[in-house]
């Protein structure tokens, strides 16, 4: 079977998510390969969420956020414009290719701009091909995580 | 009534942990009195075949630390798993990985090259012969252990009933465990983390913290820090945002940054995710290229975050192809 990548994608609540919505509403065609996860703002997304979809085998991560200035908590996304950049370095750190990971602003009338977007990151990630990591195999087998503190 | 059975284990680990036992200095006395120790290779003349003939369960308390490292290694986990009811992750090694895992940022490869041919110290002979498994020799073949391509730490081998963090455990917190176990209260419930704190390093510290906006970031030897304000704030990268508490804040009091050995705080996932998290929070830049200006200031980012925690991090190991 054809590669098709798995991408997911942290979505703020006021721009992103709804620009999705307006694609969607519109009948503007792209690819379907993001799996969309709402979050209230792109600031919201810890850096963790994005390792833990890599883990758990999404072959790419794409956060989209309010454009710059238009941040409904004023700066939310002010603080993903540094930790975007920052988790790439660790990312490339493990291995894995940055371009795996992207920061994109998408505003909530820019229902076409989403589209485009996906259809151009899937396409990408489909160039990279399938992200193999050994953490997804031989590593996940049987771990026993601490529960809690006494 | 017969004392409990205790057991003590090093598996890949530098002997730091069993210092640290030994650090409990007098009281360690009342550990010898208290318990039978019927295990513990660094002190005492134990044999494996010896263990080997316990009855599972036997062992009241093992405390086993050092990460899984070879072939070795895992089979005495398993072995002290089978014969213990309590067997402790005890130390960052075996909680985590501790610096061992760093190897995981390379392969094995990779680091018989260097050792048997590539450092500066070596003398290659015989073409620089790496260590093999089995060996033929005239009294037979001789065999080592197998040297394995990933750190693990105790938990991703066996399952683990208590973790106690720190490289080394603090005395004060070993001696507290000890303590609790022989007053006969109540065991935690399996899996917690005992011996440490529920909150972050910087909790513990005496330094003064004040609202963080950084531009700069330096490295230990670059400044003068000063002593009484949050080393954060000063510029120098501390791990204390991102590691439980437990220690006391050790190393900040003695000016050095916290370099994370008591491992997650309650309900993080991921040191490294974590540190960049929060020092993407309090550098104060919106511009990209000063953004990366200033992330460029930050040396060595992998194996500062995850100095003791890469094998038990979300993705535990560098790929390499």
């Amino acid at each position: 079977m054809a590669f098709e990548p798995k991408i997911i994608g942290f979505l703020c609540n006021w721009c992103s998510y709804t620009g999705a919505d307006l694609a969607g509403v519109s009948r503007i065609k792209s690819a379907p390969n993001v799996r969309v996860i709402r979050t209230m703002c792109s600031g919201r997304v810890d850096p963790s969420f994005i390792l833990k979809a890599f883990q758990i085998g999404a072959d790419g991560v794409i956060v989209m956020g309010c454009h710059l200035g238009d941040c409904h908590y004023q700066e939310g996304n002010y603080k993903t414009i540094r930790r975007i950049p920052f988790l790439k370095r660790l990312v490339k750190g493990f291995g894995i290719d940055p371009r795996r990971l992207r920061l994109e602003w998408v505003s909530a009338s820019e229902g076409d701009r989403f589209a485009r977007i996906v259809n151009e990151f899937t396409e990408e990630i489909r160039s990279l091909g399938p992200l193999k990591l050994q953490v997804h195999t031989e590593l996940r087998k049987t771990i026993h995580e601490p529960v809690e503190v006494v | 009534m017969a004392k409990p059975k205790l057991a003590l284990y090093w598996a890949a680990s530098c002997g730091g942990c069993e210092i640290a036992v030994l650090d409990v200095q007098e009281k360690i006395l009342d550990v010898a009195n208290a318990f039978d120790i019927v295990f513990w290779p660094v002190a005492m003349d134990f044999k494996y075949a010896d263990v080997r003939k316990m009855e599972d369960k036997s062992i009241d308390l093992c405390l086993f630390n050092g990460s899984i490292r070879n072939s070795e290694n895992a089979e005495i986990a398993h072995l002290l798993r089978a014969k213990s009811k309590a067997l402790v992750a005890f130390g960052s090694c075996a909680l985590e990985g501790g610096i061992p895992g760093l190897a995981n940022l390379t392969t094995k490869q990779e680091i018989l090259e260097f050792v048997y041919r590539g450092s500066p110290s070596t003398v290659v002979t015989d073409g620089g012969v790496f260590p093999q498994q089995h060996t033929k020799v005239p009294e037979g073949e001789i065999e080592i252990p197998e040297m394995w391509e990933t750190v693990k730490s105790l938990d991703q081998v066996v399952e683990v009933d208590y973790y106690i963090p720190g490289c080394p455990p603090v005395p004060n917190q070993i001696w507290g465990v000890i303590e609790y176990i022989l007053s006969g209260k109540p065991l935690p419930p399996k899996g917690s983390v005992i011996g440490a704190g529920v909150k972050t390093c910087c909790d513990e510290c005496k330094r003064e913290r004040k609202e963080k906006k950084l531009k700069q970031f330096f490295r230990p030897y670059e400044i003068e820090t000063k002593p009484s304000e949050c080393l954060l704030d000063q510029g120098i990268v501390c791990m204390g945002p991102a590691t439980r508490d437990g220690c006391g804040a050790l190393c900040p009091a003695a000016n050095m940054p916290c370099r994370g050995c008591y491992g997650l705080p309650p309900n993080v996932m991921d040191q490294g995710a974590k540190m960049v998290s929060a020092l993407s929070s309090v550098i104060d830049a919106h511009e990209p290229a000063e953004i990366e200006r200033i992330l460029d200031q930050i040396s060595d980012p992998m194996g500062t975050f995850y100095r003791f925690s890469l094998a038990h991090s979300i993705l535990r190991r560098v790929e390499k192809s």
